[in-house]
C-alpha cells in the first residue's frame, strides 16, 4: 500500500472485551503492523453499540467506523450475530438519510484469534477510505 | 465529573517507550483541563509506582486516574487493586493500552505511534472525567471445575482439587488415561516408571468420590462466562460392557482379523480393532475402536461383553471453571529430514518403545544394534521450518536414554550429535553419567547440520565437529535416533471451541509469562502441563498445581465478584416498547408500572452486561453503567481532537 501518512483516513474500531480486542492485542504481540490512524473503543458485546454512537464519530471527523464483532464466539450467546447485523443496518439506513456512504460503517466477525485478519481489514479499509477521499 | 485526575505512562522497561515518545504524551496530558499529575514511570507495575499512585490519590486528593500501559487483560487488576487500598473506587480508574495497540503494533513508525499514543490517552482521561463510583455485584457460581486432557498434569490438577472438595469432571479423548507418560517406562530423574507413576494417580482418582472421569470425551461446545460455563461433551461409546468377562475379551482381541498402525507403539508395531495399549492400562477394559473395526462379529462369537448397541452419547454440564491439560505431540520428521524414510532412523519415542519391547538384547528389523547416533534438535531450534523454541525435554530425555540403553544391553556405543547441551538444572548429572560411561559427543552449528548417507547397505553419520575444530568425522551407525521436539497436539478441536489464544510458537498462551503464568484472557479458563510449551514432568506439576489453585479460587467460594457492568432504565423517557425485552438473552428485563406508566425494569442479579438491550431502544433509555453515552461520546471526541 502506498498511502502517504498524512492523509492516512481515521477509522474508529468497536472491539469487544472477550472475543476481538484480544485478537487485536495479539496482533500487536506479534507486530503485525496496520496503520497507526486505527483506535480502538472497547465494549462488553459488538450487539451493545448505539447507532447513535456510530453516527457521532461521523460528525467528529472518523472516515471510518469498523465494528470487529463477536460473531459466534460471542459469550453472551449467539443471538449476537443477528443483532450486530440488524444495528449495522440500521445505522447505514440512518447515514444515508445524513448524507454519508453507508460503506463507510463495516463489520467483520474477528475471533480471539484473528489478529491476521483484524489486520487485512484495517489495510483494505484504509485503502478503500484512501480512494473516497 | 472529577477535576483531579492523576496520569501515569509507563515506559514499559522500553517495550513502550522505545517507539513512543512518553515523555511528550505526559507533558501533552499535563495540559489537560482537570488533569493534577501527569508523569511516566519506568514501570507502571512497579511496587515503588503502585505507591506513588496510592501516595498522590491519599495525600494529593485524586478523584480518577488513568494508566497508560500494556493490555488491560494484564494489569488491570493490578491498578484497580491500588486504586481501592488507596481509597479510591475502582470504577474511577480507567486503563490505557499503549502497548499492545500502539507502540507494538506501530512499531514501524516512531512519530505516528507517538502521536496514536496521545490520542488513546486523551481518550481515557475524557473517559475518566464522566466515570462514576460503582460497586460490585455478586453472582452464584458451580463448584464444579471441568479438567481437559487426563495425562500426568490433568490427573494431578484433578487430585488436588477434588482434595480441596471441589467436584472434577475429567474428560479424556483417548480411551485410557496417562497421555504420554504412559508411553515411556523409566523417567529421569528417578526411578519410577512412566506406568508406575499413571497407576498412582489413577488409583487416587478412582478413590476420590468427587472425580468422575469421562474417556472416549470430548468438549464439542461451551457457553456462558466464567463461574457458569455449559460444556456438551459428547462420549464415544467403547462397545464393550461395563462388567466385562477378561479372559473372553483376550479371546476377542485374539480372534479380530482387523490390524492397524499402532499409534501408542508410533506406528512401529500393529494392534487389533479391538484392543489395550499393554496389560496393566488404565481403565482397565479394552476398548473397540470404530474407526477401523469391521463389524464382521468374530469377537462377538467368542465374547459375550461386547455391546454394539451401546450409543454415542451427548452431555451437558455446567462448571465454574475449566482447566486445560490436553499435551503435546512428539514432532513427526518431514521425507528426508536427517535420513527419515530409511530403515534404521527412527524417532526417540519410538526408540523408547523399542527399548521397552527388547528384553535382553537389542535388536531391530532383524539386526543387532551396537552403534546408535543420536541427532539432536529435530523440529527444534528449526534454522528453515516454523520451530523456533527449543523444546526443553529432550537433551535430558536422550542422555538419560543412553544409560538406560547402556544399562540395559551393555555392548552399546552412543554417539551424540548435538547442537550444544542443554541440561539444566540437577539434569546435569544426566549429562556428567553418560559421559561417564563413555558416549562420544559431536557438535555442529545450525548452519551445518550432520548429514546421513547411506552407502553399500550402511548409514553413515558426517559431521563437521566444532568441538574438534571442524574435523570432517564420521559415525556407522546400526540405528539413527532422531531427538524430536515436541509440538502442541493436533487433530484437537478444542482450540476452537474453547478460542484460546495461541502464541507465536502455536502452544497456547498464558496471560502474562511471568505474573499470570496459567490464566488465559478467557476468564475461567486455566492451561497446564505441556499444551502450554514444552515442559518435563515436575514442570508439568508445577504448572497444573498453580492452575489447579486458580481454578479454584474461582469457585471455591460458590459466588463471584462481577463488574457491575449492568443496564439501567431511564424512567423518565422509557415508554416501553418491548424491543429491549426480545433483545435480552437473559430474560433480565419485564414490564412494571410506576406512576401509572409502563416502563422496563432490568433485574440486577440476571443481567449480564452484554449491552443487547442498547442499541435497540428507540428513546435511547437504557444505558450501560461504565458505557454510558457520555463516557464513549467523550472517548470518541477525544480521539479525533
Ligand atoms: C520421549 C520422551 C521422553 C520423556 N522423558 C521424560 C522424563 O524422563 N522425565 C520427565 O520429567 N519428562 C519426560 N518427558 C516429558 C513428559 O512426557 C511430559 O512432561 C508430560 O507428558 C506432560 O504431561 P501433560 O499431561 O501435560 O501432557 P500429555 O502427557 O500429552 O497428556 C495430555 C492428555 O490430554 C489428552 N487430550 C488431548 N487433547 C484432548 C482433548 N481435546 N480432549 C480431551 N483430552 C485430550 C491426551 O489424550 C492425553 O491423555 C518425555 C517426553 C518424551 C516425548
Amino acid at each position: 500500500m502506498t498511502v502517504v501518512n498524512q492523509n492516512l483516513p481515521k477509522i474508529l474500531v468497536f472491539s469487544t472485551e472477550k472475543i476481538s480486542d484480544p485478537a487485536i492485542d495479539m496482533a500487536g504481540l506479534l507486530k503485525l503492523h496496520y496503520p497507526p490512524k486505527v483506535y480502538t473503543i472497547v465494549v462488553p458485546c459488538s450487539s451493545a453499540i448505539k447507532p447513535k454512537w456510530i453516527l457521532k464519530a461521523f460528525e467528529d471527523g472518523f472516515d471510518g467506523v469498523f465494528i470487529a464483532a463477536d460473531g459466534t464466539d460471542c459469550p453472551y450467546g449467539e443471538s449476537c450475530v443477528e443483532k450486530t447485523s440488524a444495528l449495522v443496518q440500521n445505522t447505514q439506513d440512518k447515514m444515508k438519510t445524513k448524507g454519508i456512504e453507508p460503506a463507510k460503517l463495516r463489520m467483520a466477525a474477528i475471533c480471539s484469534v484473528c489478529s491476521e485478519a483484524f489486520v487485512k481489514q484495517m489495510k483494505t479499509f484504509t485503502e478503500y477510505l484512501v480512494n473516497q477521499q | 465529573m472529577k477535576h483531579k485526575i492523576g496520569v501515569y505512562i509507563c515506559h514499559c522497561g522500553g517495550n513502550i517507550s522505545d517507539y513512543v515518545d512518553v515523555k511528550r504524551v505526559a507533558e501533552e496530558m499535563a495540559k489537560i483541563e482537570g488533569v493534577e499529575i501527569s508523569v511516566d514511570t519506568i514501570f507502571a507495575c512497579a511496587d515503588s509506582s503502585q505507591k506513588q499512585i496510592a501516595n498522590d490519590i491519599k495525600e494529593k486528593g485524586i478523584d480518577g486516574i488513568v494508566v497508560a500501559s500494556c493490555s488491560p487483560k494484564l494489569h488491570y487488576p493490578t491498578f484497580s487493586s491500588v486504586a481501592e487500598h488507596a481509597g479510591l473506587n475502582k470504577y474511577n480508574y480507567v486503563h490505557a493500552n499503549i502497548r499492545e495497540q500502539c507502540s507494538w503494533a506501530h512499531s514501524d513508525n516512531k512519530p505516528k505511534a507517538t502521536e496514536k499514543a496521545i490520542q488513546i490517552v486523551k481518550a481515557a482521561i475524557a473517559r475518566v472525567k464522566e466515570s462514576e463510583a460503582l460497586e460490585t455485584i455478586e453472582v452464584d457460581s458451580q463448584k464444579i471445575i471441568a479438567v481437559i486432557g487426563a495425562g500426568v498434569a490433568g490427573m494431578r490438577a484433578a487430585d488436588e482439587l477434588a482434595d480441596l472438595g471441589i467436584k472434577v469432571y475429567l474428560i479424556e479423548r483417548e480411551f485410557f488415561v496417562g497421555g504420554r507418560i504412559a508411553q515411556l517406562d523409566y523417567l529421569c530423574s528417578t526411578t519410577e516408571t512412566g506406568k508406575e507413576l499413571v497407576t498412582r494417580l489413577y488409583e487416587k482418582i478412582m478413590d476420590n468420590p468427587n472425580i468422575t472421569l469421562f474417556t472416549g470425551a470430548e468438549v464439542i461446545e461451551k457457553k456462558g462466562s466464567i463461574g457458569n460455563f455449559n460444556l456438551k461433551v459428547k462420549i464415544t461409546p467403547r462397545y464393550i460392557k461395563n462388567k466385562c468377562k477378561k479372559d473372553e475379551l483376550l479371546k476377542a482381541i485374539e480372534v479380530c482379523p482387523v490390524e492397524v498402525l499402532d499409534e501408542f507403539n508410533f506406528g512401529i508395531t500393529k494392534r487389533k480393532a479391538i484392543y489395550k495399549n499393554f496389560p496393566s492400562e488404565y481403565p482397565q477394559i479394552p476398548t473397540i475402536d470404530s474407526k477401523n473395526c469391521t463389524r464382521c462379529g468374530e469377537c462377538e462369537k467368542v465374547c459375550s461383553s461386547i455391546d454394539f448397541s451401546q450409543k454415542e452419547e451427548v452431555l451437558d454440564l455446567s462448571v465454574g471453571s475449566i482447566l486445560v491439560a490436553t499435551g503435546f505431540d512428539p514432532y513427526t520428521p518431514k521425507e528426508n529430514e536427517f535420513g527419515w524414510g530409511i530403515d534404521n532412523v527412527v524417532t526417540l519415542p519410538q526408540f523408547r518403545r523399542i527399548i521397552n519391547m527388547c528384553d535382553d538384547k537389542l535388536v531391530y528389523n532383524g539386526k543387532k544394534i551396537k552403534h546408535i547416533a543420536y541427532i539432536y534438535c529435530v523440529g527444534s531450534r528449526q534454522v528453515d521450518g516454523e520451530n523456533k523454541y527449543c523444546s526443553r525435554y529432550c537433551c535430558t530425555a536422550t542422555l538419560y536414554t543412553s544409560i538406560l540403553t547402556k544399562n540395559k544391553y551393555k555392548d552399546v556405543q552412543s554417539y551424540h550429535f548435538t547442537r550444544g547441551i542443554r541440561t539444566y538444572g540437577k539434569q546435569e548429572i544426566v549429562y556428567d553419567k553418560s559421559s561417564r560411561q563413555g558416549d562420544i559427543f559431536l557438535q555442529s552449528y545450525e548452519d551445518e547440520p550432520p548429514m546421513i548417507e547411506q552407502k553399500k547397505g550402511k548409514t553413515i553419520v558426517k559431521i563437521n565437529d566444532i568441538l574438534t575444530n571442524k574435523m570432517e568425522l564420521e559415525v556407522e551407525a546400526d540405528l539413527v535416533v532422531l531427538v524430536t521436539g515436541i509440538e502442541p497436539r493436533k487433530d484437537t478441536n478444542i482450540s476452537e471451541v474453547l478460542k484460546i489464544p495461541k502464541g507465536r510458537d502455536k502452544f497456547y498462551n498464558e496471560i502474562h509469562m511471568k505474573l499470570r503464568p496459567v490464566e488465559t484472557v478467557i476468564d475461567g479458563v486455566t492451561i497446564a502441563g505441556a499444551c502450554q510449551g514444552p515442559k518435563n514432568i515436575m514442570e508439568s506439576m508445577n504448572s497444573a498445581l498453580s492452575a489447579a489453585a486458580k481454578s479454584y479460587s474461582i469457585v471455591n467460594k460458590g459466588k463471584l465478584n462481577l463488574p457491575p457492568i449492568i443496564a439501567v432504565v431511564n424512567k423518565e423517557t422509557c415508554t416501553w416498547c418491548n424491543k429491549c425485552l426480545d433483545a435480552c438473552p437473559y430474560d433480565a428485563i419485564s414490564k412494571i408500572s410506576e406512576n401509572g406508566k409502563d416502563i422496563a425494569f432490568v433485574n440486577e442479579s440476571v443481567c449480564k452486561g452484554c449491552g443487547m438491550c442498547l442499541p435497540v431502544c428507540e428513546s435511547d433509555s437504557l444505558e450501560l453503567l461504565g458505557y454510558t453515552n457520555h463516557e464513549i461520546e467523550n472517548m470518541i471526541k477525544a480521539l479525533v481532537d
